[in-house]
């Protein structure tokens, strides 16, 4: 199978899906013809033209908002955000209109827009540009939110992403864009809302999303050859809508439980699953389910610190270790 | 000097063509919305529904004038002052009424409420609760009108308190430099909420002139005068379908009632003489009737008959929405996720909702 990269594999996501339907436009800041601010989307203004792929001016409130007026006619707009921290200039239009419209509407009214870009610190692009909003979008019923952790992951959510037909917004990760994984030429898709088990284990379950996802395996790889412990890692994929029965399963069949997320703990998405499984699991479980979130600060700009800021694999082997000994 | 001016209007293409019982339905409509309102205004003063209500009562002229334009493929988007242009587009009484109380018969289904009526069949994407948001949202009407190579237009109706929102100005930006077939058009009724046009902002002549910072024609419009709205609104919407060209109307208009009807301050910012003076001098239904019997289209017992109709109707729209269940609990988790209503595979995948 060829290894790809993440960022091809969103690329080859979106020109399938260009080429699929012809409602999918791709639109943002310097996606055409500068190729994407990273790369994302390379070569596709020129191989699909004005029409498909435009540039936008800097003006996030009203770009992201002609995109959900645009698939409230029934467009799938594929919308780049530069960062998922410039949400915040548009956040009356993600929350109040893409999430809204539908429910105040009656149903009469759906919006399949996409709206994508990285949302991730670790980059040392200080606190403004790091945000990781993947709590604050999951808090809105009507919007979904996707944050996958690999490039076969990356295509197949985005095209299935792209089908929905409400709005989800895709989280991705800047760190991750130039790393390569096996992705199969043939088409696939990967539904929202179902985990995905990314190594068996048997004596703690790690669950994670995003990047957080790839820590945990480092951590279940050290687990493994300096303390002979067996960690499941599941990578959640899609935050909402969320796979309830991967998560309860895991943890029925390790009984012990360390999240993770590189998101701040406060209301963090790991605050909700925890709950989850103290409610449904608390029978199954041995220890006291922990949490390891980003260190509760706005992102530090000093790269030596802001490494130290998100979750490693030594922190998620302490964890561990607490509640395996 | 006012009746030059009307007849001018009077005689555009777009007027000029008017059967008799095409211009009576159009004070018909303006009627109907009147007496749409004021029955509301009963209810709510009689705590039969929630919220707010803001009142169109004085702009209704504004609404019928432009939406007894639209064609097949041109849309309307407005703010939270939205009921005066959900009854233009042929949304029935009873759908917005029943709203109004929170009724499971109400156009939508009880979840939206005043500020958010909905009729995509009719074009009308809604009442729009924030400010300045729906601006974005007619920009995008007209790109994917001009994406699907149709000739139509968005209108994207705002309020004068709604021109110094960021969004809107981003928009227009963006409508230029597109060509997009989008109007924005200024309901100016001299307020915004309790903040005459004065204290809250500049204009050295009026709000529609800050267009041509962006390259796009504008205008402004006295809004008693239907046959000036129909015939300003015609020459936008013609740039629109021919040129793909956005425009910036200014309509002048006036509110009778508060911001809302909770806006109980709305006689000590604005006097009563110049409330009085408006609905005495510029009351858009009242001048409508008296230039349709002017031009011998209607008779004082012809308005009677249509009033009287549209009280009934109101009055029916009343008794049908106090008759009306409420929505089901069960409802309270639909009409949020396509795919969960629906029912697909998608909507069957993964927990989208967390009670329990």
């Amino acid at each position: 199978m060829p290894e790809i990269t993440y960022r091809e594999a969103l690329r080859h996501a979106m020109a399938e899906e260009i080429e699929r339907d012809q409602n999918v436009v791709l639109l943002g800041e310097e996606v055409a013809e500068y190729d994407g601010a990273y790369k994302v989307t390379e070569g596709l203004w020129k191989r699909f033209g004005d029409k498909r792929v435009a540039d936008t001016p800097i003006s996030e409130a009203a770009f992201i908002g002609m995109g959900i007026g645009a698939s409230m006619l029934g467009l799938r707009p594929v919308m780049e955000l530069m960062f998922w921290s410039f949400s915040t200039v548009a956040w009356d239009q993600i929350v109040n209109n893409a999430g809204m419209v539908r429910y105040m509407s009656g149903g009469l009214i759906n919006c399949p827009i996409v709206i994508r870009g990285p949302a991730n610190g670790g980059t040392n692009v200080g606190a403004t540009h790091s945000h990781t909003p993947e709590n604050w979008i999951a808090n809105v019923p009507g919007l979904k939110v996707v944050c996958p952790a690999t490039a076969y992951d990356a295509k197949g959510l985005l095209k299935s992403a792209i089908r929905d037909n409400d709005p989800v917004m895709f989280m991705e990760n800047t760190l991750l864009y130039g790393e390569k994984w096996e992705v199969p030429d043939e088409e696939y898709l990967i539904p929202l809302g179902v985990a995905d088990v990314k190594r068996e284990g048997t004596d703690v379950s790690l669950i994670a999303h995003g990047r957080a996802a790839l820590t945990a395996l480092k951590a279940a790889e050290l687990l493994a050859a300096e303390h002979d412990i067996s960690a499941e890692v599941l990578d959640l994929r899609s935050i909402r809508p969320l796979d309830e029965d991967a998560i309860l399963k895991t943890v029925r069949k390790t009984h012990r439980v360390v999240l993770i997320e590189e998101n701040k703990p406060f209301c963090g998405v790991d605050a909700q699953i925890a709950a989850m499984i103290q409610e449904k699991c608390f029978d199954d479980l041995d220890a006291p389910v922990l949490r390891l979130s980003a260190i509760d600060a706005p992102a530090i700009y000093s790269p030596e610190l802001e490494k130290r800021q998100l979750p490693r694999p030594i922190d998620i082997v302490a964890k561990v270790l607490s509640i395996c000994r | 000097m006012e009746n030059t001016h009307t007849c001018e209007f009077a005689s555009a293409p777009i007027n000029a063509g008017l059967q008799p019982a095409d211009k009576v339905l159009l004070l018909r409509e303006m009627i109907r919305i009147r007496r749409f309102e004021q029955a509301a205004l009963k209810s709510y003063q009689g705590g039969k529904m929630g919220g707010f209500l803001h009142l169109y009562i004085g702009q209704e002229s504004v609404a019928v004038g432009t939406c007894s334009l639209m064609g097949h493929d041109d849309h309307v988007i407005t703010a939270y002052r939205d009921h005066g242009h959900a009854l233009a587009v042929g949304m029935n009484m009873n759908e917005c009424m029943a709203e109004l109380f929170g009724k499971a018969t109400g156009c939508s289904k009880g979840k939206g409420g005043s500020m958010h009526f909905f009729a995509p069949d009719k074009n009308y994407w809604g009442g729009h609760g924030i400010v300045g948001g729906q601006t974005p949202l007619g920009l995008g009407l007209a790109y994917g009108v001009k994406y699907k190579g149709l000739k139509g237009s968005a209108m994207c109706f705002m309020g004068d308190g709604a021109v110094n929102q960021g969004c809107f100005y981003e928009s227009l930006n963006m409508a230029s430099l597109w060509n997009l077939p989008v109007i924005y058009i200024i309901e100016n009724n001299g307020y915004s909420m309790g903040t005459s046009l004065a204290r809250s902002s500049v204009y050295p002549s009026c709000l529609a002139e800050r267009a041509a910072g962006f390259g796009i024609e504008w205008d402004t419009l006295n809004g008693e005068d239907v046959y000036e709205v129909r015939a300003k609104v015609q020459v936008a919407m013609e740039r629109a379908h021919n040129e793909s060209r956005p425009t910036v109307l200014e309509i002048s208009t006036y509110r009778y009632y508060g911001h809302s009807v909770a806006d109980a301050k709305h006689k000590i910012y604005r006097s009563e003489d110049e409330i009085e003076r408006y609905k005495q001098l510029h009351d858009p239904i009242q001048l409508f009737k008296s230039r349709l019997i002017e031009e011998q289209v209607l008779t004082e017992e012809q308005y009677d008959v249509i009033d009287n109709a549209a009280r009934q109707e109101a009055d029916d729209s009343v008794r049908f929405a106090e008759e009306s269940p409420i929505p089901s609990e069960e409802s309270i988790t639909e009409d949020v996720y396509f795919e969960v209503d629906r029912q697909t595979l998608a909507g069957r995948t993964g927990r989208h909702f967390f009670n329990d």
